[in-house]
């Protein structure tokens, strides 16, 4: 067993360290040792990004990273959307425009959203599609993720102009 | 009747957004694998890189000997407790851990348990197993040669017949096509694929030493069943079993089966006192969980030369892999597939299906497939459109004159279904005016001039859900009836608990909604509650869109059973007779004096404050509720595509579903089923297969290659619908879950080949990729 | 799912990082954007005793011209060539092959060194850079040296890379006027690798005639391919729709491909007939910008 190394990092607002094997994958630290569940894990070669999560501002599939790489970095998963309970428009966007079934690639593709609207605060239809080409979804068909990318679009761009 | 109710009631027919949301936007979920115990442990299968082999040992001392290591359990170790095999849902046994030999490349072979998981993975690699190959068997054709490896040694029968089934009237039928001016033909293989839900099976079990009680959390679609099962195989007493299915990352028939890795944990939770995680990687899941389809399917049609079809005759040989574990009703061995009449009046029909064993894995049933419904639409809506080719007639004009008219039903067709109702032709004409079928098919003849290729495909099929009956219908003698159980509090809240189980078709806004419209209770004021096999009453769980039909039909009988006791409670309350009553949503008043009024509110809080003589306290109900019949959903699809000659993509430029799934609850959550399942259609007709080479390697076993579509390759979806309600349904639903999946195939590859037909194109097999349809064009010389 | 066990370093410099390499050898790898390594270390399939993660090495990721040459730094992310001006005003081909990598997730993390250093005949890259006749700079115990793309790519996974060399820079001459190019790629879905895919570079003088012409192919033979015989077809040759069909179908005889589960191999030289044609085409378009 190879030697752990410290992992420190600033998760959600929150400073987080640990102890870990050099192999342990960023999905699991966050799942396992931070208890944060809201990032899922759906595939073994890569490919779903249900497990995607922000890392210093740009997203990554965490199950595609090792932990000790994010040292010294900043996180941002799915727990952290909500700021002082209340939900934020990508959030309500996707309950409003039931951009959701099973729920599962869901926080992935939150994240995903997230950073898109960051870049690109006006982004068509293809913008959307082509920015959550890295999340992969059974239920929906991703039509009404679409429709909850634009809400939240527009709630933001209402609150940006107050 | 259905009274219109509130918005803020939230009955039938209002988009009301999904309660359940809440949860998983915040991360909140609680799926299995967030499922963590004190001293919880975790189990990893090893797993045959063979597809046929003798199994001469398996050494797990190394693997013993790993730090962290608690224990590895072998087929041996479970043969000593008769648990090497298990029963599966085909009255067949599979394999738990191989003895003897194994059977189909990734099965199940040792389980590890360990500390945490990596060391598990560790472990897993330590396990020495010495195989000999044995002969591989892929090609389902050769299963019945005499020179075929018979698969299965722990069979009295020694070949690889698994069953053969027939229906219908072989001999009459056969006589129309002997003397028939028309006939089309066509050979229609639907390729093994895999529903691949995002969240991949596992389970956590918990068997506590100090109370004797086991706990499964897992990922179930039907719990009771399930805990059934584990009872009947394991020898544990079934009320010290409970079964928790929590949050469920989609199922789509892939979370039926009991799979080894369940069992396994069991057995180790049960041994070691301990709770054992098992999770699947999605490799194992693609690899050796339940696939669906691969049936090769032959089918002809008979018609006059006016174009009345005279008779439909089909074959199908269907692969069922190494183990018979497919999911389905114990009379059915081929599901539904004699619905591969369709939406048409045969007056004769013969169908008949054989199962094979072949090295792959088990399974069968699943991907939305209603029980082979799938399967048979494709072919019947195939079939249909080579006949318009034969018959030089346009396909949407075959089919409306053939259609099962709208007063033949309650119908009886020639394979013993009585479809309950149907209005095939409004669907029809709806379809192609929204499509603008007149333009598109002028549009194809100005392009065909020029060399151009598109097409339209119609598929309109009818499918069977709703399963079942008593008299026709059980899964291992387990009738397939439906629950749901409702208590309404003082305070005019209610819980509900229902027998089947959601994995993201919104059950907890659904059904809430159908109390809402019963009893006129805001659905915000009503929680319902699935999965716990403790709490909810018993059920045979969610898959073939049968949550509507029967647990949906229970929860609206149980809230008029409610309503039946409000109306004495009123009655008492108000000083009238109860014929004096009548009932709006949400109240009952006097005739003719509608301020002399009880709210439902009102009437909840006497039952417990101001009981009327004779009657109990409370204010519940529970019904089990044994359809009279399935339900007959139905719809027509059409797809637009434009071909690139120079690479042979396909591209669909339009695609329009017109669904008619009767009376709908929550409209948003249906037209969300739709979209997903044409996703799911999309993907099987143009992308995915799990295919096996000759030694028996599956093709396709990971993401990288068995591919899920994204946002980009996915179109818009256009939807729409027309209302037939069932008139046997207490609501008249029908449930819609599959019917995207049903319906969708045969519209696309209707439409490829009808971009291709005037080439001379009868048919093109599933998936068509790409390089199929460039290998057609350039045989027919029309590559760029 | 869980690679085995592996000290990780993660050296500040690339003396450091190369110190490691050399003494390691064979059982070290370099960690880049890890999104072809470690994907492979959790299938097992690669099982590196050291990790060498050079992250954390300063001063290797920009996008700059220079001396004539476009410089972009080996540890540049694929999304940062995405988002950079430069890249999307003088050379899109390089934007048009960032674009299909992966999918964006990955280009986040995934950078062009990694997607050459690999030596996969299946990434991207190496066909553009082919087309654009770059080099690359290796960076060892012995110093630095530039190596024409010609000669980087040996055999599968194999480069010109010697043991203890990192892949520091990639050069591309800074284009004369009427330059242009294009990439196509064929691909199953989004995210997946090409079926094959075609990246075309051209130079014209003022009548349109071809004085340079580069042509890479991706994924049709056992490394990435350089279509000598289309190029030397087109130099000297008025370009127009007969000149690109013919190159074109020299370019799909030089493509070597194997049939697999992307497709025939006939099917696979079909394509890069087609894709060969789009892509000059469009090098044709921008070069007369």
């Amino acid at each position: 067993m190879a030697k752990k190394q410290l992992v420190r990092v600033k998760v959600n607002g929150r400073d987080r360290q640990a102890e870990v094997e050099p192999r342990l994958l960023l999905v699991h630290f966050i799942r396992e040792v931070l208890e944060l569940t809201g990032t899922h894990i759906g595939c073994d070669t890569s490919h779903c990004g249900a497990c995607t999560v922000l890392l210093n501002g740009k997203t990554v599939k965490s199950c595609t990273m090792f932990a000790v790489q994010a040292d010294g970095g900043e996180i941002l998963t799915v727990e952290g959307l909500i700021k002082d309970g209340q939900l934020h428009p990508l959030q309500e966007g996707f309950k409003e425009e039931h951009g959701l079934q099973c729920g599962f690639c869901t926080p992935g593709m939150l994240m995903s959203s997230y950073a898109l609207l960051q870049n690109n605060a006006k982004p068509t239809e293809d913008d959307i599609r082509w920015g959550i080409s890295g999340n992969l979804c059974r239920c929906t068909g991703y039509q009404n993720i679409v429709r909850a990318v634009q809400f939240a679009a527009g709630k933001m761009a209402q609150g940006a102009a107050k | 009747m259905i009274h219109k109710t509130s918005p803020e009631i939230g009955g039938m027919g209002h988009s009301i957004r999904r309660k359940e949301d809440l949860r998983f936007i915040q991360g909140k979920g609680n799926y299995v694998d967030d499922v963590h115990l004190p001293g919880m442990v975790y189990g990893q299968l090893v797993r045959s890189p063979y597809a046929h082999a003798r199994l001469k040992s398996v050494n797990t001392e190394k693997a013993k000997k790993l730090p962290g290591v608690l224990a590895v359990i072998t087929g041996e170790d479970l043969a000593k407790a008769n648990l090497a095999w298990m029963p599966t849902l085909s009255y067949d046994k599979q394999m738990v851990l191989a003895t003897g030999k194994v059977l189909f490349q990734s099965q199940e072979v040792a389980f590890v348990i360990a500390e945490d998981r990596y060391t598990a993975a560790d472990a897993a690699e330590l396990v020495e197993v010495e195989y000999e190959e044995l002969p591989v068997l892929v090609d389902p054709h050769k299963a019945l040669d005499p020179a075929a490896p018979v698969l299965r040694e722990d069979r009295e029968q020694k070949n690889n017949h698994i069953f053969h089934w027939e229906v219908g009237d072989r001999q009459t039928t056969d006589q129309v096509f002997a003397k028939a001016p028309v006939k089309a033909q066509v050979h229609a293989f639907f390729p093994r694929c895999h529903p691949a839900p995002l969240e991949t099976c596992g389970c956590v079990a918990d068997f506590n030493r100090a109370t004797g009680k086991l706990t499964v959390y897992m990922t179930s679609q039907a719990p009771h069943a399930h805990r059934t099962v584990f009872a009947l195989v394991g020898g544990i007493p079934e009320q010290n079993i409970r079964v928790i299915s929590p949050d469920i990352g989609g199922g789509f028939g892939n979370k039926v089966p009991v799979y080894p890795g369940y069992v396994c944990a069991i057995v180790a939770s049960l041994t070691l006192g301990l709770p054992v995680k098992w999770i699947e990687t999605r490799s194992e899941n693609l690899q050796s969980t339940g696939f669906a389809r691969d049936y090769h399917m032959t089918a002809e049609i008979a018609a006059d030369s006016a174009g009345r079809m005279q008779a439909l005759r089909v074959k199908t040989l269907a692969d069922h892999g190494a183990f018979n574990a497919a999911a389905q009703p114990t009379k059915f061995p081929a599901g539904l597939f004699s619905i591969c009449t369709g939406s048409y009046d045969f007056p004769n029909a013969f169908c008949e299906v054989d199962g094979v064993y072949t090295n792959k894995a088990p399974g069968g049933i699943a991907y939305r497939c209603s029980f082979r419904v799938t399967e048979a639409a494709y072919l019947i809506e195939r079939v249909v459109d080579v006949l318009a080719l034969e018959l030089k007639m346009d396909p949407a004009e075959l089919r409306r004159k053939n259609f099962i008219p709208a007063e033949k039903f309650p119908y009886k067709c020639p394979l013993g279904w009585t479809y309950d109702s149907g209005n095939y032709e409004g669907a029809l004409k709806l379809a192609l005016d929204k499509i603008g079928y007149q333009q598109l098919r002028k549009e194809q003849e100005e392009k065909r001039k020029k060399g151009e290729l598109m097409g339209i495909g119609i598929s309109s099929f009818t499918e069977i859900v709703g399963a079942g009956p008593a008299h026709t219908f059980d899964i291992l003698g387990i009738k397939m009836f439906d629950s749901a159980e409702i208590r309404i509090h003082p305070t005019g809240k209610a819980i509900c608990r229902m027998g089947t189980k959601s994995q993201g078709q919104g059950h907890e806004t659904t059904y809430a909604q159908i109390v809402a419209q019963e009893l006129g209770i805001p659905a915000a004021d009503v929680s319902v509650e699935e999965g716990d096999t403790d709490t909810a009453p018993y059920g045979l769980g969610t898959y073939a869109s049968r949550s509507t039909p029967t647990s949906g039909a229970a929860t609206a009988i149980a809230a008029r059973k409610i309503r039946d006791k409000a109306k004495k409670i009123a009655a008492y309350l108000l000083e009238c007779s109860e014929n004096d009553l009548e009932w709006e949503p949400g109240r009952f008043y006097v005739k003719g004096a509608p301020s002399k009024t009880k709210t439902i509110q009102e009437i909840a809080f006497a039952a417990y404050t101001n009981i009327p003589p004779g009657l109990e306290a409370g204010l519940e109900a529970v019904d089990y509720y044994d359809p009279p019949n399935l339900t007959f959903p139905f719809g027509t699809y059409v797809c637009v595509v434009d071909i690139d000659k120079g690479t042979g993509e396909v591209k669909v430029r339009r695609f329009l579903a017109v669904d008619d799934c009767g009376n709908i609850i929550n409209p948003m959550i249906v037209e969300g089923q739709i979209h997903g399942g044409l996703t799911e259609g999309l993907a099987i007709a143009f992308m995915q297969q799990i295919d096996y080479d000759e030694s028996g390697n599956v093709q396709g076993g990971t993401f990288m290659d068995y591919l899920l579509p994204t946002a980009v390759e996915t179109p818009h979806w256009e939807t729409d619908k027309t209302c037939t309600p069932s008139p046997h349904h207490p609501f008249g639903a029908k449930g819609v879950g599959e019917s995207p999946n049903v319906g969708s195939p045969a519209a696309f590859v209707n439409a490829v080949v009808d971009a291709l037909s005037h080439l001379g194109v009868r048919h093109i097999d599933m998936p068509i990729t790409p390089w199929k349809v460039w290998n057609v064009l350039k045989e027919k010389g029309v590559t760029s | 799912m869980i690679p085995p066990t592996f000290e990780y370093f993660s050296p500040k410099t690339i003396p450091e990082a190369i110190a490691l390499l050399q003494q390691h050898g064979d059982d070290a790898k370099i960690l880049s954007g890890g999104q072809s390594l470690i994907p492979m270390m959790k299938l097992r399939l690669a099982r590196p005793s050291y990790l060498i993660d050079i992250n954390r090495i300063a001063g290797l990721s920009y996008i700059k011209e220079e001396g004539g040459f476009l410089k972009i730094g080996g540890l540049t992310r694929e999304a940062e060539l995405e988002t950079s001006p430069l890249i999307r005003a003088k050379y899109p081909i390089i934007l048009d092959t960032a674009h299909v990598i992966a999918d964006p997730q990955v280009r986040n993390l995934a950078t062009v060194g990694g997607n050459l250093a690999h030596g996969d005949p299946a990434n991207d890259h190496p066909a553009t850079m082919l087309a654009l006749g770059a080099q690359v700079v290796a960076t060892g115990p012995g110093g630095e040296r530039v190596i024409p793309i010609e000669e980087f790519f040996l055999s599968l996974f194999s480069t010109a890379l010697q043991p203890g060399e990192i892949l520091t820079e990639i050069r591309i001459p800074v284009p004369p006027p009427r330059s242009g190019g294009g990439y196509f790629k064929l691909e199953r879905k989004v995210g997946d690798f090409a079926t094959a895919a075609v990246a075309a570079y051209l130079t014209l003088d003022g009548q349109g005639v071809a004085q340079k012409a580069g042509i890479g192919l991706t994924n049709v033979g056992p490394k990435p391919l350089k279509a000598e015989k289309a190029e030397n077809f087109l130099r000297g040759k008025k370009v127009d729709a007969t000149s690109i069909a013919q190159a074109a179908q020299l370019a799909a005889d030089e493509a070597e491909p194997s049939t697999d589960l992307r497709g025939p191999a006939e099917y696979k030289k079909g394509l890069v007939k087609e894709l060969a044609k789009r892509a000059l085409s469009r090098a044709l378009e921008r070069a007369g910008k």
